[in-house]
């Protein structure tokens, strides 16, 4: 195909015509010459600007999907609180055993009595849907953890429920019917009065990085996910790093060359071209399935994601023992080092910013990775941080769809949040990956 | 117990090092020299006690599960056991007992077994610990009878780390393996139950019907085309959303640009390449198909909420990159020469591009798309979360269809159980779906790799 365009190149530019005697001069100024020319510029333009329009709708789609995370996201890092006077009432709570108290008497009582003039029975149960559902919680935990309290008048700060939390944010609108949004009229009259007495506060949101899952969007945090997340890379990296160096150290300095290296090889490249799912149904097959490790763990989430990163691994660490020279293995073999003692002790050091590199990207990589955990189970609805790699848990990818999934308002902005957390985590990892190549790797 | 177990598997091949060590020295104190270095002796002992016992535990620990899970069934009553029609639920409700989360009335007979299998299961961790330290203390005490001045440690040593390396890259090879054998295998059974002419050439796709007991599975429930059509249809408006936006921005990065422009241009458009795709799943569900919807109304079209136009779109958009980086790298690969004789002819730049440049690369970025097409087909996160669930024979973009990917998620999120059809038809698909990604990703290798021979 290649050797015929120049003709059809040629052909076109219209110099094709060539007389035998003398050549007849070439009209450069005939308006039909000029016409061409000008046509011909205009595509040349023409290409240019579609060249210039595609990287530019990319840019404009970057800026579209970035800026969409930010606008829902940023809100759910502060969230909306009130503060008021619990009254610990000795006859709703035992002293002798507190956990057992009738918590959610006091705390619908002491909120109530914010509002004196609110008497029907009915109202003050719905003035109570401002607070956050798990209020007795809050209130129990901290009584049990210092029983001193009660009898005493504390003041506590627990958040809004999330309907509140909304419109104090202003995504709910005020100006919609009453019929058409979660709050009425009288608790909206209600929540201004705690905002204009100051007991309304938007403090940055830290149960966001201290909490686990919640069903309430208020209270929900991604705390569980990041430390799911954490174990399962752990197991990950402690699988895939010392395995794929190895494998790439044989591959590339060990293996004679051959049909076995060939097949290895091919196997490798496709490998890292499987679709994750698949990875994921492999996990459920073999590793829950045939070996019966227990479902939604951080350990068999972990060995996934170590199967998936190993062909990363590889490849990068192939290309880095490459990159050195064979005159430094040269150079070791001949001051009598024997093959491996020339590996060890002089090309995987080199060697090894290169690998590192290749290595924190395959984990970044891994950390993004969402399917094949669903399959495994670590979509699951786990209120706790996991206490290690052999307890339920989510991971930061699979928490995310939870949230997605989820239909509250509130958990719309978490899962912005949630999305802003990890592009964070993947953001540092390259930018360690980008300081380590330039600090670190050497060219010869 | 895992303290015992980490005390036998690093503390003793770490007290066998050290030993060995002291020994090898002491050894040349007596005026003979040594072959190897006194750590490599060290190294040849911490090897044979902590690897084989190692191994022997993580062993025993993917087995033990499986072999008392049978144990335990067999040693229920033989009454029990035939009136049992679900092995596996059985299994799982005397595990939930045995771990102490009891629902409701569990029978006897699972109790009983329920305290067999806690039981077995420390008897199963203690004479686990047992056999880990014979093992190694047995590696432990042949390796150091064995040590003497001549010993070819060092060589040994080397053995071993060179079995170990061989060990590991044969685990990509196993890892191949487990995935075609873990389909073939669920996928034999589903056939078993649905003929695979049904599956594949099937109109009608309702996997959830089968799931109720009083139905014969298949027969018209599992006829995967519509399953497939949305796939391809979900790829191609990908494609075509991808494929100019990739190809022309390649081109302008290689033949317009400023190297300036290149150099912040190209890693920006990389970075759709690093972002999750669960990231963009949102994307899809929170902006584009809301938007789509929108623009829908003016224009008077009816666009479902989980159209196959928002979900290709945006898989489109990650699938930018791919492209044009494969694309930039088949056009890089046109010699220089090939530039400068069209240019020498007279002809423009576009002109170049388009009759010479673009034939010229064409093999290149033809590999390239079809491993966009691959990665399309197998993509996941972006179609479950915005792409339909109910399988339609249509190829309007605004109607919602659903993909491989989406079934084979959706039919095996929360559910253990892999006797139904209904699973098992998740690794049909996934079969059907890692076969064609193979293909074509082969395919786009073999046409890549063959041009490139053209020019080197």
């Amino acid at each position: 195909m290649s050797d015929t365009s120049p003709q059809i190149a040629s052909a076109q530019l219209g110099t094709a015509s060539v007389a035998t005697h003398e050549p007849p001069r070439f009209d450069w100024n005939a308006p039909e010459t000029r016409r061409r020319f000008a046509a011909r510029h205009r595509a040349n333009r023409r290409l240019q600007i579609y060249g210039l329009s595609a990287i530019g709708l990319a840019a404009l789609l970057i800026a579209i999907l970035v800026g969409s995370l930010v606008a829902t996201g940023y809100q759910s890092f502060v969230q909306t609180h009130v503060t008021f006077e619990v009254f610990v009432d000795p006859a709703k709570v035992d002293a002798t055993d507190p956990s057992k108290g009738n918590f959610r008497l006091i705390v619908r009582d002491s909120f109530a009595a914010q509002f004196p003039d609110v008497t029907n029975p009915r109202d003050q149960r719905s003035l109570t849907d401002v607070m956050t559902a798990d209020a007795p919680f809050i209130v129990r935990d901290q009584v049990v953890a210092d029983p001193s309290l009660i009898g005493q008048r504390v003041r506590v700060t627990m958040p809004v429920s999330d309907a509140f939390d909304q419109l104090q944010k202003g995504v709910t609108p005020r100006d919609v019917p009453e019929t058409q949004r979660k709050v009425n009229d009288k608790q909206i009259a209600w929540f201004d009065t705690l905002v204009e007495r100051g007991q309304i506060t938007v403090p940055f949101n830290t149960a966001l990085f201290v909490s686990a899952d919640s069903r309430f969007p208020e209270l929900a945090g991604l705390a569980g996910a990041i430390v799911g997340s954490f174990y399962a890379l752990l197991v990950c990296f402690l699988i895939s790093f010392p395995v794929g160096i190895a494998a790439a150290v044989y591959l590339e300095e060990f293996a004679r060359k051959g049909r076995w290296s060939d097949i290895l090889e091919v196997n490798i490249n496709n490998l890292a071209a499987v679709p994750s799912v698949v990875f994921g149904l492999l996990g459920l097959a073999v590793f829950l399935g045939f070996f019966g490790l227990p479902r939604s763990t951080p350990l068999v989430g972990g060995m996934v994601l170590a199967l998936m990163t190993l062909p990363t691994i590889i490849i990068a660490t192939r290309s880095a023992l490459k990159a050195v020279p064979p005159s430094i293995r040269e150079a070791a073999l001949g001051v009598g080092a024997s093959k491996h003692q020339v590996v060890l002790h002089h090309v995987l050091p080199l060697a090894m910013p290169g690998i590192l590199t290749g290595t924190i990207i395959g984990m970044a990589q891994a950390l993004g990775e969402t399917a094949p955990l669903l399959l495994i189970g670590m979509n699951a609805f786990i209120t706790s941080p996991p206490g290690g790699i052999l307890e339920s848990a989510t991971a930061l990818p699979t928490q995310i769809f939870i949230w997605a999934d989820s239909p509250e308002r509130g958990f719309v902005s978490r899962t912005s949040a949630a999305i802003l957390v990890l592009i964070g985590f993947l953001i540092a990892m390259n930018l360690v990956a980008v300081i380590l190549r330039k600090r670190f790797e050497r060219r010869w | 117990m895992s303290v015992y177990l980490l005390l036998i598997l690093i503390g003793l091949p770490l007290a066998g090092f050290l030993f060995a060590r002291r020994q090898a020295v002491a050894m040349v104190g007596g005026g003979s020299s040594l072959h190897s270095l006194p750590d490599f002796h060290g190294a040849y002992v911490a090897a044979w006690t902590g690897i084989p016992a190692t191994l022997l535990v993580v062993l025993w620990i993917a087995l033990q599960g499986p072999v008392l899970d049978q144990a335990v069934f067999a040693s229920l009553p033989d009454d029990f056991r035939d009136a049992v029609e679900n092995q596996s639920l059985v299994i799982a409700e005397i595990h939930s007992v045995a771990d102490g989360r009891i629902f409701g009335e569990p029978a006897p007979e699972v109790r009983a077994a329920a305290e067999r299998l806690q039981t077995w299961r420390s008897i199963a961790s203690w004479s686990m610990v047992a056999v880990a330290a014979a093992a190694a203390l047995a590696g432990l005490v042949v390796t150091r009878s064995r040590l003497a001045p001549a010993f070819r440690a060092r060589h040994r040593v080397e053995d071993v780390l060179s079995g170990l390396m061989v060990v590991c890259s044969v685990i990509a090879v196993l890892t191949t393996l487990g995935i075609l054998l873990s389909l073939v295998f669920e996928s034999v059974r589903f056939f078993a139950r649905v003929p695979w002419y049904e599956f594949l050439f099937g109109l009608n796709w309702e996997p959830q019907i089968a799931i109720r007991s009083d139905q014969v599975a298949g027969l018209g429930s599992f006829g995967a085309v519509p399953v497939f059509l949305g796939t391809v249809v979900i790829a191609v408006i990908a494609m075509l959303v991808a494929t100019p936006i990739g190809l022309l921005s390649a081109i302008y990065l290689t033949e317009f640009a400023s190297p300036r422009f290149r150099a912040i241009a190209k890693p920006s458009l990389e970075i759709l390449a690093g972002i999750p795709t669960v990231v963009y799943g949102f994307f899809a569900v929170l902006t584009v198909a809301p938007a789509l919807r929108i623009a829908g109304t003016w224009v008077g079209l009816d666009v479902a909420p989980n159209s196959a136009l928002a979900a290709g779109s945006v898989m489109g958009l990650m699938i930018i990159p791919f492209i044009s980086s494969l694309s930039d790298d088949a056009l890089a690969a046109v010699p220089q020469s090939m530039r400068d004789g069209s240019a020498a002819l007279g002809a423009t730049k576009s002109e170049t591009i388009v009759k010479v440049l673009l034939p010229a690369a064409l093999p290149g970025i033809m590999g390239g798309v079809l491993l966009a097409v691959s990665r399309a087909i197998g993509e996941t996160m972006i179609v479950v979360m915005a792409a339909g669930l109910i399988a339609k024979m249509t190829l309007n973009p605004f109607d919602s269809v659903t993909t491989v990917t989406v079934q084979i998620v959706t039919l095996l999120i929360g559910d253990t159980e892999f006797d139904s059809p209904k699973t098992l038809a998740a690794f049909g698909l996934g079969l059907v779906l890692f076969i064609s990604t193979l293909c074509l990703n082969v395919l786009a290798l073999r046409i890549v790799q063959k041009y490139r021979e053209q020019y080197e």
